[in-house]
């Protein structure tokens, strides 16, 4: 089965969201499809993806997020892998949120699957997801009290007290840092 | 033909003995019993739970002294042998079951990540499982030799033979559990 031109797709979704589509390039490693979209038309691009008949984008992937600290009032990016299985064409969907109000639409109601990962996504970097089931922890302790993948919070757990930073290299490499 | 050497017999304690009796203290033959009798629950999460399956199986037949029975209810557990990383969600289950073993109860941790987190130095890891139990012995490895877990059993065997019938009931020891949130 021929693969969904990019062009089309891309044409499509400016023809029908105009300025709400912020950008749409293919990345030059992989060659995908990288859209970026105004998050509070998240839920309206993903439902359009899906129901399309020419694009037909009902699998979801993947739903992750990622900080960037330096991009300031949009810290947060939510990456939306979507897969038509038909023709076997993925595409990536962005939106970047601030982290100073990390709110997006749930794709639950689109995709059954955007549940768990959308409850990973708030257990890891603090995401609301606005009309989830049932949005709390799912891998990490309860009682955790940060979001630990904002870049902020250090990765070690600091309460050791065996390692020794001359012999463990605690201290970065990096001449100045 | 030559025969095998007898098996080597438990030598009985220190005491008097005379025609048709014995006389020794309860202390020393019930720290001779429960030597000789530790039913151990394996508590394994990873990689050192491999380790100990070796060490549970023929080669190096952990049953040989007196563990023939490893419990996996801890109501009939003497030993807790915690192997493998401990998540920090995995905290209350293990203590959980820590408080669920009857006394005399000893823990023995192995292997890096259970005593002290090992390599995973990380947000999600407990670093070390005396932050919320008390452990008796400490099986240092990554993971340990069958024989260095043996080893340990073998230190735990020596405290359940000497810890005496009072320790369990000592002020001293309950505020060592006190010190854990446990009663």
């Amino acid at each position: 089965m021929e693969k969904i031109p990019h062009a089309l797709i891309q044409e499509k979704l400016t023809n029908r969201y105009g300025s709400d589509i912020v950008s749409a390039v293919e990345e030059p490693l992989y060659k995908a499809l990288v859209i970026t979209v105004n998050p509070k038309r998240i839920t309206d691009v993903l439902k359009y993806l899906y129901d399309d008949k020419d694009l037909q984008f009902q699998f979801l992937t993947s739903l992750f997020a990622v900080h960037f600290p330096e991009r300031k009032g949009e810290e947060l990016e939510i990456v939306y892998l979507l897969h038509n299985l038909w023709k076997n064409t993925r595409i990536r969907l962005k939106a970047n949120i601030p982290i100073s109000n990390p709110v997006i639409d749930t794709a639950t109601n689109i995709f059954s699957t955007a549940n768990w990962m959308e409850r990973e996504t708030y257990d890891f970097f603090g995401v609301q997801f606005k009309g989830h089931p049932d949005l709390k922890r799912i891998l990490n302790v309860d009682s955790m009290d940060y979001f630990p993948m904002r870049k902020e919070y250090p990765l070690e757990e600091g309460s050791r007290i065996d390692k020794d930073d001359t012999m463990f290299g605690r201290e970065s490499l990096v001449e100045g840092n | 033909m030559s025969y095998p050497k007898p098996p080597t017999l438990v030598q009985a304690p220190p005491g008097v003995e005379g025609h048709g009796f014995f006389a020794t203290s309860l202390e020393a033959v019930i720290g001779l019993a429960r030597k000789h009798s530790i039913w151990p629950l394996p508590f394994a999460t990873s990689c050192c739970g491999i380790e100990f399956m070796a060490t549970m199986g023929a080669h190096y037949d952990f049953a040989r002294f007196g563990s023939e029975r490893p419990s996996f209810s801890p109501r009939q557990a003497d030993l807790l042998m915690v192997m493998g990383t401990i998540a920090k969600k995995m905290g209350p289950p293990l203590k959980q079951v820590y408080i669920q073993m009857a006394e005399p109860r000893w823990v023995l941790a192995m292997g890096a990540c259970a005593s002290s987190g090992g390599i995973f130095d990380t947000y999600s890891v407990l670093q070390g499982i005396d932050e919320i139990i008390p452990v008796d012995v400490y099986v240092p490895g990554c993971p340990p030799r069958p024989e260095q877990v043996i080893d340990g059993l073998l230190r735990v065997q020596q405290l359940a033979q000497n810890e005496g019938l009072s320790r369990r009931s000592s002020p001293e020891y309950k505020a060592r559990l006190a010190k854990y949130g446990i009663d």
